[in-house]
């Protein structure tokens, strides 16, 4: 069932929550809404679920498939919704928190008991929890509590999953795993789901399309790549990872900052350019295009790559670089260690007030 | 390791201190009640329990506080769903008028009814040509009970309510549910435990209650006249065990209170240990 927003926004009082905003979820989309705390992105969700009212001026409208759901009461919608702090209700066991939607069914559409039993049963093997019917939620691990209430929110086959930081009360691993499982189940009974994060490496990892958000405005919608190597504007892209900041004065196609120096093909005046860590090399000498001197700070290895931090009297904030193990071990990296900083490539923002560019890449230097 | 005060003796001496104060100012007055009431016999102590108006005091008393209880249960359960479940303008202030009942005298309590319901009231003159009688008969008695018992309730929910959060009601509605099957099958198994033990606090005060009844009522014997009321004319007749009879029939109650209110908390206890 596709999710189609169309001018939907939220103040509280006097705070704007919600600019309005236009959404089109397509059917059996994983959609993430990612954005900081106050960003609007629970607001949003919330709203869809129809657990807040959107303002009434302007009108906005909200469409499940062909269905204008707009003025429909929540517990009319059809949405399975899954909470961050799971919302279990604590005084039944895990077997009637599942069952629970299935019993308060009006008499008439209610399954007999014998298939409120057989699908709750159904359930909790899906979520592997087939053992803990009898539980209370106090005597689960988070993990467990938050996949019964998935399988709560699954048990009246909603066509819209709507989920609010479920992962985010959870430990590493377990969020880890629970992300995977999610993906899974999506794929295989192919209900429409969107769901709130902070966590950019969640979005990028569990979505079909992110929608960026801050403020309460919708940055960017787009798939986890296009996202990744095409942000929309500065927010986006410093959202997205880590950012290394180069800040100088270009004249003549060459960008000075302090004793540093970088060969651009830009108009003179003052210029940033923004670098991801893993497009800065290291060298142990300057290139014709790159004088940038560095002082390796601190070295951590992390999984796959090692990440350097890098300091000089050019730079207000120190960088970061992340270095294949191999290239780390052929540099000899020690702490104290001077190098040449290269960048493979490099993004910019401008100023949309002061100049009108659209934003732009350049293309690999080295 | 040692915390401090932990030393043998600070403890020691501690522990005597309270235990000295607590017999001294709750245990041995309660016990001499009981010795006055049982002074003469159990004979006698009978034959004033049993007594005309002695009966009927009792009897007005309960008849006050079953009707005071529901009264208060609906109040207190609405006042704490509005104030905890809702934002609204003056929620604040709302919240604060809920314990006026507890800071004002109950005496002053009393007299306000009488000031707005008494025959010369600003309401009581309408209620007086309408042939309807408040002060001095149990309605009135009704009413100040029900003022000054009001807040128990909504004070043991708010609180509760407040930290629990509405979450689970949330997930409720998401799942289909009606209002009132929300109310009755996720709420209010949430709140029980702290619903009875405001009714117990409401049923001990209803029961006990004094100053404000004695303003409203009258005290006409065998007709308006509650147990409090009772026993303080029996004392100022010189009917010592007559008073001191009555006085261990409202200790006894109070003891059941606390009885109800100390099993509630062990099995309150306990449930937290098995969850």
């Amino acid at each position: 069932m596709s999710i189609r927003l169309h001018n939907v926004a939220k103040h509280f009082g006097r705070t704007c929550a919600l600019e309005p905003v236009n959404l089109d979820i397509r059917d059996g989309e994983l959609v993430g809404l990612l954005g900081p705390s106050g960003s609007g992105k629970t607001t949003l969700l919330r709203i869809i679920a129809g657990l807040e009212n959107a303002d009434r001026e302007p009108a906005g409208r909200i469409l499940f498939g062909e269905r204008d759901v707009t003025h429909v009461h929540v517990r009319d919608r059809r949405i399975g919704f899954v909470f961050q702090h799971y919302a279990l209700f604590r005084h039944m066991t895990v077997y009637d928190n599942v069952a629970f939607g299935l019993t308060v069914m009006p008499r008439k559409h209610r399954p007999t008991s014998g298939e409120i039993r057989a699908r709750v049963h159904r359930l909790l093997e899906m979520v592997q929890l087939e053992n803990f019917a009898k539980r209370y939620p106090a005597q689960l691990s988070g993990g467990q509590q938050q996949r019964v209430s998935l399988a709560r929110a699954l048990a009246l086959r909603p066509d819209v999953l709507l989920l609010d930081e479920p992962f985010g009360a959870l430990d590493a691993k377990v969020r880890q795993d629970l992300r995977r499982w999610l993906r899974h189940l999506h794929d295989e009974l192919n209900f429409t789901s969107v769901f709130v994060t902070h966590d950019q490496e969640e979005a990028l990892e569990l979505s079909d399309r992110v929608v960026v958000m801050s403020n309460g405005r919708i940055e960017q919608i787009d798939t986890p790549d296009a996202l990744y190597r095409a942000p929309a504007n500065r927010f986006v892209f410093e959202f997205l990872g880590d950012v290394n900041h180069l800040e100088g004065e270009v004249r003549g196609g060459t960008l000075t900052c302090g004793d540093a120096h970088l060969s651009v093909a830009l108009p003179d005046g003052p210029e940033e350019l923004l670098l991801r860590p893993h497009e800065v090399k290291l060298a142990t000498a300057p290139t014709r295009e790159a004088h940038l001197p560095v002082t390796v700070t601190a070295i951590s290895p992390v999984g796959a790559e090692v990440r350097v931090e890098l300091a000089a009297d050019w730079l207000s904030e120190p960088w970061l670089a992340t270095v294949r193990h191999a290239d780390f071990e052929q540099l000899n990296l020690t702490r104290g260690q001077r190098l040449f900083a290269v960048p493979r490539r490099w993004h910019r923002f401008p100023d949309p007030a002061r100049q009108a560019l659209a934003p732009e890449t350049a293309a690999a230097l080295s | 390791m040692q915390r401090i005060g932990d030393a043998p003796a600070v403890r020691r001496t501690l522990i005597l201190a309270a235990v000295a104060l607590s017999a001294l100012f709750l245990l041995l007055p309660l016990v001499a009640i009981f010795a006055q009431a049982f002074a003469q016999g159990v004979a006698v102590f009978w034959t004033n329990v049993s007594n005309e108006y002695t009966v009927a005091a009792i009897g007005l008393t309960l008849f006050i506080a079953v009707l005071t209880i529901p009264v208060c249960l609906v109040f207190g359960v609405a006042l704490a769903w509005l104030v905890t479940r809702f934002s609204f303008p003056g929620r604040r202030i709302l919240q604060t008028l809920i314990d006026i009942p507890f800071a004002v005298s109950p005496v002053v309590a009393g007299l306000i009814y009488l000031l707005l319901y008494g025959r010369n009231g600003w309401l009581g003159a309408w209620l007086d040509t309408h042939d309807i009688q408040l002060m001095f008969a149990w309605p009135g008695i009704l009413l100040v009970t029900i003022f000054v018992t009001c807040p128990f309730v909504a004070r043991e929910l708010i609180p509760l309510m407040q930290a629990q959060g509405s979450r689970e009601e949330e997930a409720a509605v998401t799942l289909g549910a009606p209002g009132w099957t929300i109310f009755r099958r996720v709420t209010l198994p949430n709140i029980r435990w702290a619903l009875l033990y405001g009714v117990i606090l409401t049923n001990a005060r209803a029961v006990g209650e004094f100053g404000a009844v004695s303003v409203v009522s009258g005290a006409i014997r065998g007709q308006t006249n509650t147990l409090p009321l009772h026993l303080e004319q029996l004392y100022q007749d010189y009917n010592t065990v007559g008073a001191f009879a009555s006085a261990a029939l409202l200790a006894l109650i109070a003891l059941l209170t606390l009885v109800a209110k100390a099993s509630l908390e062990w099995r309150a206890a306990r449930r937290e240990v098995h969850a």
